[in-house]
């Protein structure tokens, strides 16, 4: 493992260390956060609005309480409520990326594999939904999804619709890459093979392909989570995202913008730089993995 | 040489002299006006558009006091204490030339009564509309009527030539989309003529030379662009920058920043309006919560619980940032009824909820969702955000849906919510309006905002007679032993009294509304 050509690559690229680096220590922050937080700022009842709009590091006028990166308009706790919103705006790319993965994989695969009208059929799918922006077609199937849920399930259910919404906008690339690379190895030797010795579609698609057309699908793989964390955001700015009581980056963001003529600038600047930092870590991680594994560039 | 340099001088004398009059009010505020047709949606901005190009008989000033317009005086009849006379100013004209007479008057109130008009609540009293000669009107209400003109404020007159010619008699169906002229056209014999609409985009509106009060108002500003900015930093920047030099929204963190800018001012004037909470407790069982087989709100412990919960001055300093006065009761402080004793009767004290909470049966709290507006008050979402925390406080789990007024708002009138947010301006200034929307029980024409379910006969029944009450004492006793129901039962959950704040431009002289109605005509501008 560490003499590598990965790893050799790796330790030479400054890039790639930092990235990685910041990309870490954001993601084990998140995942921890209910540890390094100093309060929930998801549990309303724990709130204190006095506390509301304190500066960083000064103490509130009413409540004599001090915040590493001051509160918000309803008292949360800046610092922690990025670490928490931090949760969700992960957990939602990583989530919403898994699920375009593996539909694109599938559709992929089937396009490629079978071709004639199944391909014809799937592509001119993809074609049609890469005519709406990404942002307008999650936009749309988060509509329709408040539209049918019931409210109460509503706060619960909007990670989840934000997954579906994130997911269903993004599948089309995987599904084009896969595609492309099923159509170049189905014609090889081994798929032959497995063919003539009668071996089941699904088990030729699945266990032969798919291990050899994996790396192009890991690299954008590795853009669509930066791209998918700031559709979150940018869903959650807009409104329709996150609910406002478990606000993510996006939400505070949203918050903030409507305080920055009144001086409270550290609600909108934080959230912020911390989305920045998380995605062009993220992105840069999958730039440089794109250079590694792309044989071409070597 | 000689001759063009005295063109010159001449041009420049008259442009100089059309600089002087040639004042524009560039008006931002956060919403549009829903419809111009002068009788669909009874709202604040929808008037306040028609105020500057169609009137009523009567207006009232920044102190509440009645006056004049299209009516000149007015009394009740010495034969019969069933009628009112109106006379009617002479010498009006319409925007088209027409004149205005006693016809275009009566045509106005059948319009009025129609079944899609949103004002036909607060005419439901008169029977007849009479001209008696072109500038005398009879009104006949079904019992004598000492408040009548308080109703007539917000009923604009219209031509009935041009309406009928225009083929605009129907008042728009406004909640079927249906558009008609009158939507988007205007003959009013207000002092600004209509030039330009584009719904939610601008409207221009340019002065009317020919206005009866030309000489009598200040009438400085001859041109008006109005333009609906909704975003609240967006419409902040839109003043500081100098696009727009009247703002009628002012977002409250953003007061100090305007006030302290080179040439601009804020003023403020509290709102007649206020800002509480409903509850559905007539009901045997309610969809909302998660209690089943019975309704916690049908508790008035519970519902005590809940006021006691609101700390109603933690949102006055930070949610509203001082731009607000905790209220005890749902009536403004301009109403006739309120009195300040009951408007100082809400008080926070959480053990004293916890308690009342486990006195009822519901000391592990219970789950229910709140409904709220995010674009119609100061700060409505924050202000339901906040209430999720207390309420939790006391055990009770709040989910919050918070959507446009436009979805919020049929919620509470079709009865679909059993918790919601309301605020409520009273521009008859008297405690009547308040009952025949929100206490009365709710029927086809009267208790129609009554989203609590509550409905009580023997309170209907005096809630009715208000209206043909003469005795003014014994109506006033009335009231104030209807608002003591309201008050032990908890009926609403009172939040705040709004304080308006409008943002100008040092040269725009206007004293602030407190019905958050600015009318045009009376605006100088140094």
């Amino acid at each position: 493992m560490l003499d590598s050509d990965f790893y050799y690559a790796f330790r030479h690229s400054p890039v790639a260390i930092v990235s990685a680096i910041v990309s870490i220590v954001l993601i084990l922050s998140a995942v921890f956060a209910p540890f390094i937080a100093p309060y929930n700022p998801f549990d309303p009842t724990s709130l204190n609005l006095m506390n509301g709009f304190t500066p960083p590091m000064e103490p509130n006028a009413f409540t004599g309480e001090t915040f590493l990166m001051g509160t918000d308009d309803q008292g949360r706790d800046v610092f922690s409520t990025i670490l928490y919103g931090m949760r969700i705006s992960l957990f939602v790319g990583f989530a919403a990326v898994l699920f375009a993965v593996v539909l694109g994989i599938l559709l992929g695969l089937l396009a490629g594999y079978f071709g004639g009208w199944v391909d014809s059929f799937i592509m001119r799918a993809a074609d049609v939904q890469l005519t709406f922006p990404s942002i307008l077609v999650a936009m749309l199937i988060f509509g329709i999804a408040k539209g049918i849920t019931p409210v109460e399930h509503r706060d619960q259910m909007a990670i989840w619709v934000l997954i579906l919404a994130i997911g269903l906008s993004d599948w089309v690339q995987f599904a084009r890459v896969v595609r492309g690379a099923t159509l170049v190895e189905k014609n090889k030797d081994y798929v032959s093979a497995a063919r003539l010795i009668g071996r089941r579609p699904s088990a030729i698609m699945l266990r032969h392909i798919l291990p050899n057309i994996l790396s192009p699908v890991l690299v954008i793989a590795t853009i669509s989570l930066a791209l998918a964390i700031i559709a979150e955001a940018t869903l959650s700015f807009l409104g329709v995202g996150a609910p406002p009581t478990q606000p993510s980056l996006g939400t505070l963001i949203r918050i903030g913008q409507g305080y920055l003529f009144s001086g409270e600038w550290w609600i909108l600047f934080f959230p912020a730089c911390t989305l920045l930092a998380l995605a062009l870590s993220v992105n840069m991680l999958g730039d440089w993995l794109r250079d590694v594994l792309n044989p071409r560039l070597k | 040489m000689k001759k063009s340099s005295a063109i010159l001088a001449v041009a420049a004398l008259v442009s100089s002299t059309a600089m002087v009059n040639a004042e524009t009010l560039k008006w931002a505020r956060a919403g549009d006006a829903l419809t111009l047709d002068p009788h669909s949606q009874n709202e604040g901005p929808s008037h306040t558009m028609r105020h500057q190009m169609y009137e009523p008989l009567i207006i009232r000033d920044t102190s509440g006091a009645f006056v004049p317009t299209l009516a000149t005086d007015w009394a009740p009849s010495a034969d019969n204490p069933n009628v009112w006379v109106f006379n009617l100013r002479k010498g009006v004209k319409f925007h088209d030339g027409a004149d205005f007479t006693a016809e275009d008057v009566v045509f106005s109130f059948e319009r009025a009564k129609q079944p899609n008009s949103d004002m036909k609540e607060l005419i439901g009293s008169i029977t007849a509309v009479r001209a008696v000669d072109d500038h005398t009107v009879e009104i006949e209400t079904d019992g004598p009527n000492p408040i009548l003109p308080s109703n007539l404020t917000n009923l604009f007159m219209m031509d009935k030539g041009w309406t009928e010619a225009n083929n605009t008699v129907n008042v728009q169906d406004f909640e079927g989309g249906e558009i008609t002229y009158a939507t988007t056209n205007v003959n009013g014999t207000g002092a600004y003529k209509l030039v330009s609409r584009e719904p939610d985009v601008k409207t221009v509106m340019v002065r009317n030379e020919e206005y009866w009060g030309r000489n009598d108002f200040p009438m400085e500003v001859s041109e008006i662009i109005y333009t609906p900015i909704q975003n609240a930093a967006t419409r902040v920047a839109a003043l500081l920058s100098g696009e727009v030099n009247f703002l009628q929204d002012m977002p409250v963190q953003d007061l100090a920043r305007v006030d302290s800018a080179d040439g601009l001012m804020v003023k403020q004037a509290p709102q007649n309006r206020v800002i509480f909470f409903g509850m559905n407790q007539g009901a045997d069982d309610i969809e909302a919560d998660n209690v089943e087989g019975k309704n916690p709100l049908a508790d008035v412990r519970v519902r005590k619980a809940m006021s006691m919960a609101i700390n109603r001055d933690a949102i006055r300093q930070v949610v509203m940032r001082g731009q607000s006065q905790p209220a005890g009761m749902i009536a403004p402080p301009f109403v006739n009824g309120w009195t300040a004793a009951m408007d100082g009767e809400s008080s926070t004290d959480l053990d004293g909820a916890k308690a009342l909470m486990a006195e009822a049966g519901y000391g592990d709290g219970f789950s229910i969702r709140l409904d709220c507006p995010n674009d119609r008050y100061i700060n409505d979402e924050a202000i339901c955000q906040a209430a999720v925390g207390m309420l939790g406080q006391i055990g009770i789990t709040v989910n919050l849906d918070a959507i446009p007024k436009a979805q919020h708002f049929p919620k509470i009138t079709d009865g679909k919510t059993d918790f919601y947010m309301l605020g409520w301006g009273v521009p008859t200034y008297d405690s009547e309006y308040i009952f025949n929307f929100l206490v009365h029980g709710r029927e086809s024409d009267i208790g129609t905002w009554n989203g609590t379910g509550f409905n009580n006969a023997d309170l209907n029944a005096t809630i009715k007679s208000l209206a043909s009450n003469t005795d003014l004492d014994a109506r006033n006793a009335d009231i104030a032993s209807i608002w003591r129901v309201v008050q032990d039962e908890q009926l609403y959950i009172p939040i705040h009294h709004q304080v308006l704040n409008w943002g100008m431009a040092d040269n725009v002289g206007i004293e602030v509304d407190p019905e958050d109605q600015p009318r045009v005509k009376f605006f100088t501008m140094k």
